[in-house]
Order: C-alpha cells, then structure tokens, then sequence
C-alpha cells in the first residue's frame, strides 16, 4: 500500500491542483471572455499565447519559467526585491508553473462556452436594464455553466498530470513539490514496481472517472 | 390623430454597401409603424434607437431625456434607457422559466413609469399558465407573448418591437396579433414597431414611418400616408386606404357585417372579424387600391357588393405608364383605385368627375 512519502505526494497535488484550478478559473473566465468578444487584432496573438503549453514540450515551458523566476530573471528581481526570495522549487513556484501549463484546459472551453452564447443574450439583458457586469452573472455564468464545468475538470486532471515542468522548476523535495507524478518516476527508478502500480494506477482511474463524469453529466447545451 | 411629438432622433449610418440617413420626430402615445422592405434599414434604425448600436452623428431625445448626442459626446447606454424591445425571436432566457424570465424583467424594473402590474401584464397577454413553463416547451407563438410581457414588465418610457410576428407562421401572427392590439388599447407609452406586413401596420400603427433604402419617405399618421398618392409607387401592391367604419348591423342569412362609413355603406364578410361586434363598434378597413374599380354608373348586374359615389381628385401614373391609381373623395373618405390608363381614357377620368368605386373586398377589420 501507499507509504506515509506516497501520501504526502498525493495531498500535495490535491492541494497543488485545487488551487491551480481555482486560480485558473479567476484568470482564465477574463482572458476568454476577452478572446471570445474581442475584435482586436491581439487576439490571434494572446490567443496563440495561451495555447502554447499544447504543443511546447513541458520541459521548455519548465526552462524558461525556471530562467525568468531565478535570481537573474524579471520575475527573480521582483520576487526578490519584495522579499519573497526565489520561486523555483517551491510551493508557490508550482502554482505559477501550473497556471501557465493549464491555462489552455481552462480558456479554451470557457471561449467556446462564451462564444456559443453569442450577442443576442446580453443585447436582451441590456434591453431589461441589467449592466455589463450583471449580466456576466445572471446570463452568462448560467449558460456558461458546461464550459465551466469542462474547464475546470480538464483544469485540474491536466495539473494532476503534469511532469515536465514539475521536474524543471519544482524538483524532488517532499511534501513542497514532489507530486505524484514525481514520485512515481522515483519509484520507478529505484525499481520500486508495486509502489509505482499503486499510485499509477490510482492516478489511472481517477483521471478515467473525471472524464467519464464530464462526458456523461455535462452534455453541450443547447440553445433555442 | 396628431399627437405632440415626444421623440426626436437623427441617425447616420455609413457600411459598405448601405447607407441610412433618417430623421424621426415622433408621437409620444400610440403605435408607430417603422415600414419598409426587407433591408430598407428599419432595423438598423430601432438598433440605433435602443443603442444597441451606436452610430457617430447620431443623436436621440425622448421625452426630454437625451439619450444620444454624438456632437455633446453624450451616449447612455441602453441598460440605463428607459427602453423595452421585443425582437424577431422571442430570445428568452433558456437558462430561466417563463416566470425566471418575467422575473428578470420585473427585478431590474425602473421604480417609475408605466404602472401596469405583473397580473394586468399576465392576463393582457394570456400567459397566467405558462409562469412554470420552461421555455423550450413554448410555441413559437407563446413564446413571443412572454417576450412582450417581459419587455413591459421593465416599465419602459419607450417600446421598440423589430417584426415580433416575422418568425411566426401565419396561423401563430394571428395568435399574437390581437394580443398586440390589446397591448397597444391598453399602453400609455410609445411604441415603434419595426414591420413589413402591410397588414400588421394596418391593424396596429396609428402612424407610420415608410422607409426606402436608408432614407425616410414619409411620416405622418398612418391613414394620410397609405392615402398618399406620391407614395403609391413605393408601396406597390399594399397601396391602399384606412377606413373607419360603424357597425351598422348584420346580414344573418349571407354572414355580412354592415358598416357605415364616411363615403356609404360597405359589407364585409363576417367570418373575416377577429372578434364578434355588436352594432355601434367601431371598425377599420384597409381597402387596397388594386381592389377598387370604377364605373361611371352604379353597376347592378355585377357580382361587386359594394359601390360608393366618389369624386377624383388626383391621380399618378406607376408600372411604366400601365396603371394609373386614382385619388378619390368618397364623402370625406379618402379611397385609391388602381386601374389601367387605357381604362382611365375611356372613362374619361379627370379631376372633379365624379365615379362609382366598386370595392372587391374590404381587406381587412380590426377594432382601430
């Protein structure tokens, strides 16, 4: 069975990956409300921004962030002159590593979600008296309500199953940032096959019940 | 019936391929029918009145609040314009019930205006036993009643409706039609109804607004402007009259209604009321110009129910020289007859002379 080590790892990705998809779901809901609205010539440019964790190896994400929150990079200097310290390998240096690596999980169903919407809803809620904010809560968080679900489900089963940039920027150290998938990889390593299947395979059929629960509770609605 | 007037607005729209230069100065009570053809820009013009869009040069007062001018740099924008609009699909919330969706309406309210309750609203519009519905079981038909409602239920200064019967069919229009009529008996407030159905401006308008490729032709009460005789061309085959007629009393045997009206009196089909009348009530009559012949005589072996004595007045030539429509004078009743000019100089028809108009049909009664 799990050790006290396999515990740790997997209360701190719970812990990492709650709160990734809580701050997810606050920056993301603007940013695709801005991308499904805008008609700026930026959005290609942010929207391309945003999707780029699809394709980058995690790894090149992990270097650049590792390089921009180290002693000498912008964010190095920052962390640093508010006396935070340094971000890679700690808790926080995760987070922020996460919310870049999800980012798309998140704002891409939220833009279709808004983008289904379409102008008409908000025109009508305008017409009743409802401002722009209002309407965001009465209007569009209710019909927006499938998208939400979606992107905070793949928001967090993507963070869950993050690697690449946990290695590069969050290293090996127990209960501040070796996740599961991180010690699965140390368990493997040291030929630990059981303990390796044990979380593995948690890791398995929890991210297959996550979906299948997405997939079958939350049909795209439609519009009449 | 001339009202003051109580909105004034000019609006300037430049796209690529239109162009809508209008000026309105329009009655604050009554129904003002915004009329033209498909893509003569008259929903343009509603959007840029609700602000929905909004357009540089534009400006638009009502009732002495401003809501629009672009050279003060003024724009309020529509959730604070005291403005209910009814669009061409119902558009309710799918995410709330009927009554949700009244609700909606009913919490964001103006504390002021029009103080028409949410029951009066309900039983104006025949909706009391939907309130639990959800909104994807409505018809088409109910679904644009609880619209209209909705749109009250915000206590607007102004109603702004874009074709509410265009995506119905023609047997739900006539769900919804005496329901607007309803509405507009009982309404204190403005409003303008986008349309191109000659017989909805017919039932509901008391002033109309024609409008022709982004720019206006006419405005003025509904009845002048469908007398108009330098309209006729723009409004072709709906070119006709507005007649007010008395119900005098019923042929029971052959269904008729009799009605009094300036000029005579004409029959009309009883089946083609909306609701049953009882004599003394007041009725009105779209006779369309193509419907009109005249003779020189009254024609006894003919199968045309109704004749009445009118002078000529003036008349226009349309299609290219092959029709003439006639202006007449029926005792005060302003009528149009679309005939041909070969039939016109046969007759010899001059201004003074006076004719027989033979009315084909009444088209069209509805409590005015």
């Amino acid at each position: 069975m799990l050790t006290p080590d396999d515990w740790g790892a997997v209360w701190l990705t719970l812990k990492l990956a709650t709160l990734v998809t809580f701050l997810l779901l606050l920056l993301g809901t603007p940013v695709a409300w801005w991308l499904a609205r805008t008609q700026s010539r930026l959005k290609n440019i942010v929207g391309a921004l945003v999707a780029l964790p699809l394709v980058l190896p995690p790894t090149v994400l992990g270097f650049y962030l590792l390089l921009t929150m180290g002693p000498n990079g912008p964010i190095g200097h920052l962390t640093q002159a508010l006396g935070i310290g340094l971000l890679p390998f700690t808790f926080p240096g995760l987070v922020i590593g996460s919310v870049f690596y999800s980012m798309p999980f998140v704002v891409q169903p939220l833009q279709n979600a808004f983008e289904a919407i379409g102008t008409r809803p908000l025109e009508v809620a305008a017409t009743l008296r409802a401002s722009p904010l209002d309407t965001f809560f009465s209007v569009v968080l209710p019909l927006a309500k499938p998208g939400f679900i979606t992107a905070a489900t793949l928001g967090f089963a993507h963070t869950i199953g993050e690697f690449g940039v946990v290695l590069m920027i969050g290293g090996n150290i127990p209960n501040e940032t070796r996740v599961v998938s991180v010690q699965i990889y140390g368990h493997v390593e040291a030929i630990e096959y059981a303990q390796a299947h044990w979380l593995a395979g948690g890791m398995l059929a929890i991210s297959f019940f996550a979906l299948l629960m997405l997939y079958t509770f939350n049909p795209p609605r439609k519009n009449p | 019936m001339s009202q003051p007037i109580a909105i004034h607005a000019r609006f300037s729209v430049q796209r690529d391929n239109f162009d809508l230069q209008a000026q309105l100065a329009l009655p604050g009570r009554g129904v003002t029918a915004l009329f033209g053809h498909s893509g003569s820009g008259k929903t343009t013009l509603l959007r840029a009145i609700a602000g929905l869009d909004r357009h540089p040069d534009s400006y638009m007062k009502i009732n002495g609040e401003l809501w629009q001018d672009e050279a003060a740099g003024v724009f309020v924008p529509p959730h604070r314009r005291a403005l209910g609009y009814v669009f061409q699909e119902a558009s309710l919330f799918p995410h709330l019930s009927v009554q949700g969706n009244l609700d909606f309406a009913r919490k964001r309210a103006r504390a002021d205006g029009s103080e028409l309750g949410m029951l009066q609203t309900l039983t104006l519009l025949g909706i009391n036993h939907l309130l639990d519905r959800r909104t994807t079981t409505l018809s088409g038909g109910e679904r644009q009643r609880v619209a209209i409602a909705r749109a009250l239920l915000a206590r607007p200064a102004l109603l702004l409706m874009d074709e509410p019967l265009a995506s119905l069919d023609s047997k739900r229009k006539e769900e919804v039609l005496p329901y607007l009529e309803r509405v507009h008996q009982e309404l204190d407030i403005p409003v303008l109804y986008v349309s191109h159905s000659m017989e909805e401006v017919a039932r509901l308008a008391d002033h109309m607004v024609l409008i022709e490729a982004g720019r206006v032709l006419a405005s003025g009460p509904a009845a002048e402007i469908l007398a108009r005789l330098d309209l006729s061309t723009a409004l072709g085959d709906d070119a006709g009259t507005l007649v007010d007629g008395v119900v005098e009393g019923f042929d029971e045997e052959y269904g008729l209604v009799r009605l009094r009206a300036a000029g005579g009196t004409i029959h009309i089909a009883r089946g083609a009321l909306r609701s049953p009348l009882s004599c003394g009530a007041t009725l009105r009559l779209r006779i369309l110009a193509r419907d009109v012949s005249l003779a020189l005589t009254p024609q006894t072996d003919g199968s045309i129910l109704n004749h009445l004595q009118a002078t000529v007045t003036t008349e226009r030539t349309v299609n290219e020289g092959a029709h003439v429509i006639v202006r007449l004078d029926a005792g005060g009743t302003p009528l149009l007859a679309r005939i041909t000019r070969r039939s016109r100089d046969q007759l010899g028809l001059t201004s003074g002379k006076v004719v027989w108009a033979q009315i084909k049909a009444a088209a069209l009664a509805s409590p005015p």
